[in-house]
């Protein structure tokens, strides 16, 4: 088993350090599968002067529904204003805000970086570190990829930064809620498990 | 039964129980144009689509029946784009149906092609385009579940040509299925209970009644509220005749052109009891300033409208009416906290004494002097039944006529309100009549509306739809000449028309209108009986009114309430 990075404000620790995550809010907009959809909304955002961060759009499950992710980055009445005239759109079927510390996060990071000959197992290594892989192999450069919390990208391509990056691209962040533990007691004497 | 989607629509708006629409053929939507011929819905075809678009809003505020409007695409589509932000301010319930080039074509820049449905996201309730003439049924049912529930506003069906050309097998939707669209009519108990508590421990409280209330029906309701608690209402410009002007807890207007005693009752109320309003920045000035000392229970059917300016102490979800009667029900199943409600008579008295300190006022020289249009509006309001439907247009005239026209029926007042539709009122008072043939109906415009839809009045004459129009002449854009007046150091831009250009009888008379002029006061009553005796054309009575008129009180924009202008001796260095 290969020692993972875990971001220094992550999921280990105390959730009150997260100086600054609050600022962003996760909607989770389940959405019906229509033509025109996505237009709408990025439209109400624009119409009533909001901006929207990242947002991620993908089918579920049920090919009616989508689900769009929307990171906005608001204080939270004007957060209640715009959860309000989302819902009265006729396509939106359910809104939920994902508390940062009640939901789990994921995002994903390709990035082409330099690497020659010198600094190649440099970058692997540090690919490595992250739980990434090499998707892509040139003379002098590499594609990388690397997936999880948002936190752990933006430390990634900080340390990635310094090979010189040529390209970097991210999904922006898709969400769910966590899920319910068996009960409190167990939580409590398990701890928080990352 | 096979039907061509043309005849699905058409058969579709029939079950919707359509039995009037308002528009103008053209290219895309020609095939829908066919089964009108052998359709009961009467089409009143109009010479530009605003007009339809408008015709359709006033057809819905006077019979709260949702308006039909069906136009072609391109140029015809982005030309009710007005009415449909209008209808869209005011939640009037309107279906807009526009023709589109055939789905093939659609994104090639085809001859009047036009985004419509793209262009009109963010002024409809939501729109549809049409791609499966199967789906035809559903969507109009769907777009008429949706105009008329909840907040009522308008809607768009864009209708591809070969769509109307396609067959379908005919059915009728029993139901609608649309999972993201559930609207809360009815207000949760606790907060009623809340809002009893709030009302009876009030010293000084206000019913600040809008719009809502007239769309929910909940006049009569709204009466017995009143009557009730004793507790006096301001009726904003779009709920005017929500609550009868001639009761003594009738306050009238507030806002920027309201009267003194209903602008100084909300800033001195310690409860304002919102139902149906949305704290409009012409109501409350400076947001800051407004209502400083007051509690808000904030009753409307738009969640989103609750907490959007000002932060409600008890916010109620619901339809006016239901909610009122709620209220009503727990009030009357309390009679003991009913009995020990504070005592608000000390604030009826002053209400009263501002009332008597500060009427409306306006100065009517010699009858033969100069005329003044709120004496053409006192009039026109004592020689017409108290029935009459009265539509305006935007700007002085419209302040005028909501000041001193007496409402004392719901329905009785339309006008272009959060959009300031200037030209709304030739097309709405047809829409109106057209709804309710058996009233009298006066659109009292302005020079400048005007001459922005006039040409519905050909429409008028044609279709025999008997609308009166006063048109109040005084050769000005009147409220940006007071402005201009008031704020820019009398330094007027653009703002003059001329009085004789055009000559409004001789357009009126060349549209098929009986049309007379009158320029002084003396002639004001002969002129409106004579209106009134005619009922098989339209009439246009031009009153050249004096041109340097302001609206007053005024409360300059961006500034508080507490700083009401009263009238021109106020001004001050003039």
């Amino acid at each position: 088993m290969s020692i993972s990075y875990i971001p220094g404000n992550g999921s280990l620790a105390d959730p009150s350090d997260r100086v600054g995550v609050m600022h962003h809010h996760v909607l989770s907009v389940l959405v019906e599968n229509r033509a025109g959809v996505l237009a709408r909304i990025a439209q109400l955002f624009s119409r009533r002067g909001y901006n929207i961060f990242s947002l991620a759009v993908a089918p579920t499950d049920d090919s009616r529904f989508s689900r769009i992710t929307i990171v906005v980055d608001v204080a939270s009445a004007p957060l209640e204003q715009i959860t309000k005239q989302l819902h009265k759109l006729i396509n939106v079927i359910k809104i939920s805000e994902l508390d940062p510390l009640e939901s789990v996060e994921c995002e994903l990071l390709v990035a082409t970086v330099n690497a020659d000959i010198s600094s190649r197992g440099h970058v692997m290594e540090l690919v490595a570190l992250f739980d990434g892989k090499i998707i892509d192999v040139g003379s002098d450069k590499l594609t990388v990829l690397v997936t999880g919390e948002p936190d752990k990208l933006d430390d990634f391509s900080e340390l990635l930064s310094s090979f010189g990056i040529v390209e970097l691209q991210r999904t922006g962040r898709v969400a769910l809620a966590k899920l319910e533990r068996q009960s409190n007691k167990l939580k409590n004497t398990t701890g928080r498990a990352g | 039964m096979k039907l061509t989607g043309a005849q699905a629509l058409i058969k579709s708006l029939e079950m919707q129980g359509v039995d009037v629409m308002f528009g103008l053929p053209g290219g895309a939507i020609l095939p829908v144009y066919d089964p009108i011929i052998d359709s009961p819905i009467r089409h009143i075809l109009v010479r530009h689509e605003q007009g339809a678009g408008h015709m359709a809003e006033g057809y819905a505020h006077a019979t709260g029946r949702p308006g039909v409007a069906m136009v072609t695409s391109g140029p015809a589509a982005t030309n009710i784009v007005t009415p449909l932000a209008d209808a869209y301010m005011d939640s009037v319930p309107i279906v807009v149906i526009t023709g589109q080039v055939a789905t093939g074509s659609i994104g090639t820049d085809a001859f009047q092609e036009a985004d419509i449905t793209g262009i009109t996201m963010s002024v409809t309730k939501h729109n549809w385009l049409v791609t499966d003439a199967n789906d035809i049924p559903n969507v109009v049912s769907e777009a008429f579940h949706v105009a008329t529930t909840g907040r009522p506003g308008p809607v768009l069906i864009d209708f591809p040509k070969d769509v109307a050309n396609a067959e379908m097998d005919w059915y009728w939707p029993t139901s609608v299925d649309m999972p993201g669209y559930k609207p809360n009519s009815r207000g949760h108990s606790k907060m009623i209970a809340a809002a009893v508590k709030m009302m009876y421990e009030a010293t000084r409280p206000i019913f600040y009644v809008g719009g809502g209330v007239l769309k929910a029906r909940g006049s009569e309701a709204l009466a017995e509220l009143v009557e009730l608690t004793g507790i006096p209402v301001v009726t904003t410009l779009m709920a005017r005749g929500a609550f009868p002007d001639e009761h003594p807890l009738c306050l009238g207007m507030p806002g920027m052109h309201g009267n003194y005693t209903a602008v100084t009752s909300m800033q001195q109320a310690d409860l304002l009891i919102a139902l149906g309003s949305r704290f409009d920045d012409r109501v409350t000035g400076k947001l800051d300033g407004f209502a400083p000392h007051a509690k808000v229970i904030h009753v409307d059917i738009d969640p989103a409208e609750l907490g959007k300016l000002r932060r409600p102490d008890v916010p109620i979800v619901g339809d006016c009416r239901s909610v009122i009667e709620d209220i009503i029900r727990a009030i009357k199943a309390d009679p003991d906290a009913y009995q020990q409600r504070a005592d608000i008579s000390d604030w009826i008295k002053t209400i009263k004494e501002w009332q008597a300190k500060h009427p409306l006022k306006y100065d009517q020289p010699a009858l033969s002097g100069v005329l003044k249009p709120q004496f053409v509006i006192e009039k026109l309001r004592d020689a017409n039944p108290s029935d009459t439907i009265v539509v305006s247009g935007v700007g002085q005239h419209q302040m005028w006529a909501s000041q001193y026209w007496k409402f004392n029926h719901p329905y009785t007042w339309i006008n272009s309100g959060g959009l300031g539709t200037m030209g709304f009122a030739v097309p709405a008072a047809i829409g109106a009549k057209v709804g309710k043939p058996d009233r009298v109906v006066w659109a009292i415009d302005g020079d400048g509306c005007f001459q922005m839809t006039a040409q519905e009045l050909v429409t008028a004459s044609m279709e025999r739809i008997p609308i009166k129009v006063a048109l109040l002449n005084n050769s000005y854009l009147g409220m940006v000449r007071q402005w201009q007046e008031m704020f820019y150091g009398e330094r007027y831009s653009e703002v003059y028309l001329s009085p004789d250009l055009p000559d409004y009888v001789k357009w009126a008379e060349a549209m098929g209108c009986a049309s007379f002029r009158v320029e002084n006061a003396e002639e004001v009553g002969p002129a409106i009986e004579k209106a009134n005796e005619i009922n098989d054309r339209p009439v246009v009575v031009e009153f050249r009114t004096d041109s340097s008129e302001k609206v007053f009180p005024m409360v300059p924009a961006g500034v508080s309430n507490d700083n009401i202008i009263l009238g021109p001796e106020s001004l001050g260095g003039k």
